[in-house]
């Protein structure tokens, strides 16, 4: 055999453009807004102004006489009208006596945060609508409300009049505290800290919108919803609605956009298919920005208790956490899940032997959190990484040292490890992506110049910091969810067809919304079935054409779905190979299969192409006996476990120390997703996260005042970085294949926000570190940063 | 964010604008560049029931030098300022500070008339006129009068125009003199948490958003013209103002910014 083999066009690490970009980029693309059904009535909601409030009464005559209005529904007229037969779901109920009050889609008697659905309108015009909304009078008796999260803790109101705590769950994960114990009492060092995860708004740049078309006289209905999750959200409007699930048709057209905020089952979303099948014509709602910033679901809002115990040389031996997690006013799909999801990443990338984890998760009367990039991952990864910091300043030595201390088998390549979470790591190998990312930063250039700068009184100083995370990707293993008391399982489908003419469809049941999955699941057939990406089609977010999916989030679409299709791809590979050897009379233990042709082994100039059997397969003339026809198979893939990506960033930032101004002015990330299918979508993807958890070190809060209302609602004052507020990124990549799945795929989906955050705090707090200053509250704000200047200078630091 | 209903003309010519606000009088509302006004309405924040659209009365954009002064019609673009010779040559501030204006759209649509106009303290340019000794050009059904910008501005969004009255030019006097202009903020989109402006070698000093309307600092051009040191009149820069208080800052920090802010401007501008 001397046959050359060429690397298979668009195949694995092929830095392919994105098919899907030509559509978007000139307008060609669908989203719900551009979507019309004609007789379609536009759905407006009157929402709370009071965190929490008796409703008296409401007058909706006013409204009800404005022009086009077709009805205004309080909560109390659409009860009686029996539209759905349970309350909303909440999926992840985490333990057995966890409270969740019911939480209808429209307020009865009560509402509980500002944002909160009183009534409805239905009106044919878009403007005629918002015009009639303003009209519905509302009597309310304000009620104690509790508008943040301590004070929830401190029990000083009620978030529920009828509770008598805002406490809705306690959840431990404390596999050894003796083990625990142990550790602390002969501790040489502990630390001990106070963080807290400011609430954040998922701000998509499209807003939450959705289209309900009826067919009365077929009981059918079509729900076009700019969701990450038309297959959950089509079992979820069935068993809510009571509308029979198999009558249901979930569209989710192109989607701009979600991290976590589309991933719900929004009142919204139910009021607008619930009227639509009662009234018979086309509903539908788009959310307008400051709505949909109280109204959707945030995420974080967190208060972390962390402690740390090391030994003399800094090796840390435990970690305990305590977590007060903001539930909002309502547990909504995975709400108090997602804190929990951290729980398990607390010790981070470090062999660190005992993990004590609680969790309480507390009502206010604020809009409800939910899962955001990351879901409780970057809010671990944070805590861990500012108190290893935290660890190696009190010891006096570097930040990389501290890591290098503790580094999972030293930094070396490990797989199958068993960490004191009780989750089992699939690989990782912490050094090298760690000593890249120190040579790419220059660490020593950067801290030679730092002291320059601190001998010279500079006004400007610079800051270094670090952050060596691990993330959990490749939700999730069924069992695992089980044990987790998840509504669902974890797993995927795919369908890969080869069609009569050589063409090749796949069907995703992971949904994307901007990631790119249309390239990569044909690069994906590329690299298994040696087809050019170009005659690879790609079906996906339409349950009518993608029954069975489980959708995207939590990093899983390549580590399960992707999984998934080449899993297919192999078994349409075996069955054409069959006929094959068929067609040249040989054994099929003889055939051999190179990008995309089979032949006969040693005699390689007879071949076929696996394209040119997909008509042989279709017509059926002649098969191999006993073979069905066509090219078509599917698969559900379950994965073992899941998969832990990790890597090392390094954030440089500029303080100016008299206006306490502060800019990111250099960025590195080394990460290791594993394989990587198209290293420019990893690159995209490592970049918009990295520029999300900055936002959130730096930039983003919502921000209530006192009575619950957010004070800044529009994109003008809740601060979503712009790329001038951003340095070029730098980045690289090391490759540890998982262990979990037969590509060696991780996720990365989630990486970049996890580590980000971390990095840019470590080198704000590095930076203030001469004025005495230990930490600092995210976002680390100009005027924060003054404030610890002022107050650490005078010896006051926290 | 939808607002609420409005009809719109577009005016023709100023006297047209002017004869249809005598006609609407307090309902009407003049739209220029947009970028303030659509986004209140769409806020609710504002609901005039008339638009009159003056943004495409082309006689009313132009720049050009007379006597000294420099004369710059209404609806002259802030991207037009940015990029314009004369201003480069007789004004330099002027195009400067245009150019950190909101971001590319806000600087093709927004105008400097406009932006006086809706005379919010946390614009930028209204500081930079007043920092210069401008005039405000303001013509009504029976006239052209002409307004210093010290007495223009009277509280948030107010000044002394009346209901049926427009911008038509703003005038500023050519100085080259040291100029600069400091602003503080978190993102470059953004109104300024605080702005400083010096002209004419530190004789003219205005502050943005530190207070009900943009700011000459009064105090600290007193003090430079007494002889004082720069760091010693930078400290009385808020001398007067009351800052506000948002989710960036408090006052006494906005207090603490405008100091520093003016020290360093000062110091850029000698």
């Amino acid at each position: 055999m001397t046959a050359t083999i060429e690397p298979t066009k668009g195949g694995f690490g092929t830095r392919m453009l994105r098919k899907e970009d030509p559509k978007l980029l000139t307008g060609e693309n669908k989203f719900i807004d551009d979507i019309k059904a004609p007789g379609q009535l536009w759905m407006g909601m009157v929402r709370s102004q009071f965190a929490h409030a008796t409703i008296n009464s409401i007058d909706t005559s006013g409204a009800e006489s404005m022009p086009g209005v077709h009805s205004v529904l309080t909560g109390a007229q659409l009860a009686e009208m029996g539209l759905w037969q349970a309350p909303l779901p909440c999926a992840w109920p985490v333990t057995e006596d966890m409270v969740n009050p019911p939480h209808y889609p429209v307020a009865i008697s009560e509402a509980k945060h500002v944002g909160d659905i009183v009534a409805v309108v239905l009106c044919s015009d878009r403007y005629g609508v918002a015009d009639a909304v303003e009209q519905v009078v509302v009597d309310y008796t304000p009620l104690p409300a509790v508008v943040n999260l301590q004070d929830a803790v401190d029990g000083k109101a009620m978030a529920h009049s009828d509770l008598e705590t805002n406490k809705a769950f306690h959840w431990p994960l404390d596999p050894n505290p003796e083990g625990t114990a142990a550790a602390f009492a002969n501790a040489a060092h502990v630390v001990k800290a106070r963080f807290v995860q400011q609430r954040l708004i998922p701000m998509p740049m499209e807003p939450r919108g959705c289209l309900a078309v009826p067919s009365p006289a077929g009981g059918e209905i079509v729900f076009y919803s700019a969701t990450q999750i038309p297959h959950i959200l089509k079992i979820m409007i069935a068993a809510t609605s009571g509308i029979p699930e198999n009558k249901i048709r979930v569209i989710a057209p192109s989607v701009g956009g979600g991290f976590g905020g589309k991933l719900n089952v929004d009142a919204d979303a139910l009021l607008a298919v619930t009227l639509a099948n009662h009234i018979g014509l086309p509903v539908r709602w788009t959310e307008q920005r400051s709505e949909g910033a109280g109204a959707s679901h945030q995420g974080r809002g967190q208060i972390q208790h962390v402690e740390a115990a090391a030994d003399e040389n800094g090796k840390v031996t435990a970690i305990k956490v305590h977590l007060d997690a903001d539930m909002g006013a309502y547990m909504m799909l995975i709400t108090p899940g997602v804190p929990l999801l951290g729980s398990f990443l607390y010790t981070g990338v470090y062999d660190i032997p005992n993990l004590s984890f609680s969790c309480d998760g507390h009502f206010t009367n604020l809009t409800p959190t939910d899962a955001y990039r990351g879901a409780g991952r970057p809010e671990a990864s944070y805590a861990i990484e500012r108190i290893m910091d935290m660890m190696a300043h009190k010891i006096g030595i570097a930040p990389e040292e501290i890591r290098s201390r503790n580094y999972i088998n030293g930094g070396e390549h490990f797989e199958n490890f068993d960490a004191a979470s009780t989750l089992t790591f699939d690989s990782g190998h912490y050094k090298p992506a760690h000593d890249r990312a120190l040579e790419l930063a220059d660490m020593a250039g950067l801290r030679s110049e730092q002291a320059r700068r601190r001998d010279a009184g500079e006004t400007k100083q610079l800051g270094i910091g670090m952050c060596t995370y691990v993330e959990i990707c490749g939700l999730a293993p069924s069992r695992a969810l089980g044990g987790l008391n998840y509504g669902a399982g974890g797993w995927e489908h795919a369908t890969v067809r080869l069609l009569p003419t050589g063409k090749v469809e796949v069907v995703s049941g992971s949904t994307p919304h901007g990631q790119g999955h249309e390239t990569a699941w044909s690069q994906i057939i590329a690299e298994k079935m040696g087809i050019d990406p170009n005659d690879v089609e790609v079906l996906h977010s339409d349950t009518a054409l993608s029954p069975l999916g489980l959708d995207t989030y939590g990093s899983r679409s390549l580590a399960v779905g992707g999984v998934a299709i080449a899993m297919a791809a192999d078994k349409v590979v075996d069955k054409a190979k069959l006929i094959a050897a068929h067609q040249f009379e040989a054994s099929p233990e003889d055939i051999e299969f190179v990008n995309g042709s089979f032949s006969v082994a040693g005699t390689p100039t007879k071949s076929v192409h696996i394209q040119e059997l997909g008509f042989a397969a279709f017509t059926a003339h002649d098969l191999p006996d006993g073979m069905e026809p066509n090219l078509q198979e599917q698969v559900n893939f379950d994965p073992p476990n899941f998969a832990f990506p990790f890597g090392t960033h390094v954030a440089v930032v500029e303080i100016d120390i008299e206006t306490g101004g502060v800019e990111l002015i250099n960025y590195i990330g080394v990460d290791d997703c594993g394989i990587q299918v198209n290293p420019l979508i990893v690159e995209g993807q490592v970049h918009g996260g990295i520029v999300q958890g900055a936002a959130q070190a730096l930039f983003e809060e919502a921000v209530y005042d006192e009575n619950g209302n957010i004070t800044n609602p529009s994109l003008m004052d809740y601060l979503v970085p712009s790329t001038m507020e951003m340095p070029n990124i730098t980045l690289d990549s090391t490759v540890t294949p998982s262990t979990t799945n037969p590509l060696g795929v991780k996720g990365v989906g989630e990486a970049g926000t996890i580590g980000s955050a971390a990095a840019v705090i470590n080198a704000v707090c590095d930076g203030l570190s001469p004025y005495g200053v230990t930490d600092i509250k995210m976002p680390a704000t100009p005027q924060r940063i003054w404030n610890a200047i002022n107050a650490g200078s005078t010896g006051g630091a926290a | 964010m939808i607002p609420a209903a409005f009809d719109y003309t577009v005016a023709e010519n100023a006297e047209h604008a002017i004869q249809l606000l005598g006609e609407y009088g307090d309902e009407a509302k003049l739209l220029a560049g947009g970028h303030s006004l659509i986004p209140m309405m769409k806020f609710r924040l504002a609901a005039p029931t008339q638009l009159i659209d003056v943004a495409r009365i082309s006689d009313l954009s132009y720049i050009r030098q007379e006597n000294g002064q420099v004369a710059i019609g209404a609806m002259t673009k802030h991207a037009e300022l940015e990029t314009n010779d004369v201003i480069a040559a007789a004004c330099p501030i002027l195009g400067h500070v245009a150019s950190l204006v909101g971001d590319p759209s806000v600087r093709h649509r927004g105008t400097l008339g406009g932006t006086i106009a809706h005379s919010d303290p946390a614009s930028d340019l209204p500081a930079a006129v007043l920092a210069l000794g401008g005039t405000i050009v303001a013509r009504g059904p029976n006239g052209q009068r002409e307004i210093a910008a010290t007495d223009f501005f009277t509280g948030y969004f107010e000044s002394v125009l009346a209901p049926d009255e427009m911008i038509v030019e703003v005038k500023v006097p050519a100085n080259t003199g040291g100029w600069n202009y400091q602003k503080f903020n978190r993102r470059a989109q953004d109104w300024a948490i605080v702005g400083v402006a010096v002209a004419d070698g530190g004789k003219g000093v205005a502050l943005v958003n530190m207070g009900s309307t943009p700011l000459r600092a009064t105090a600290v051009e007193a003090a430079l013209a007494g002889g004082g040191s720069v760091a010693d009149a930078a400290e009385l820069a808020a001398e007067g103002a009351v800052p506000p208080v948002d989710n960036n800052a408090d006052a006494s920090y906005r207090t603490h910014l405008a100091q520093v802010l003016t020290r360093r401007a000062l110091e850029a501008a000698s």
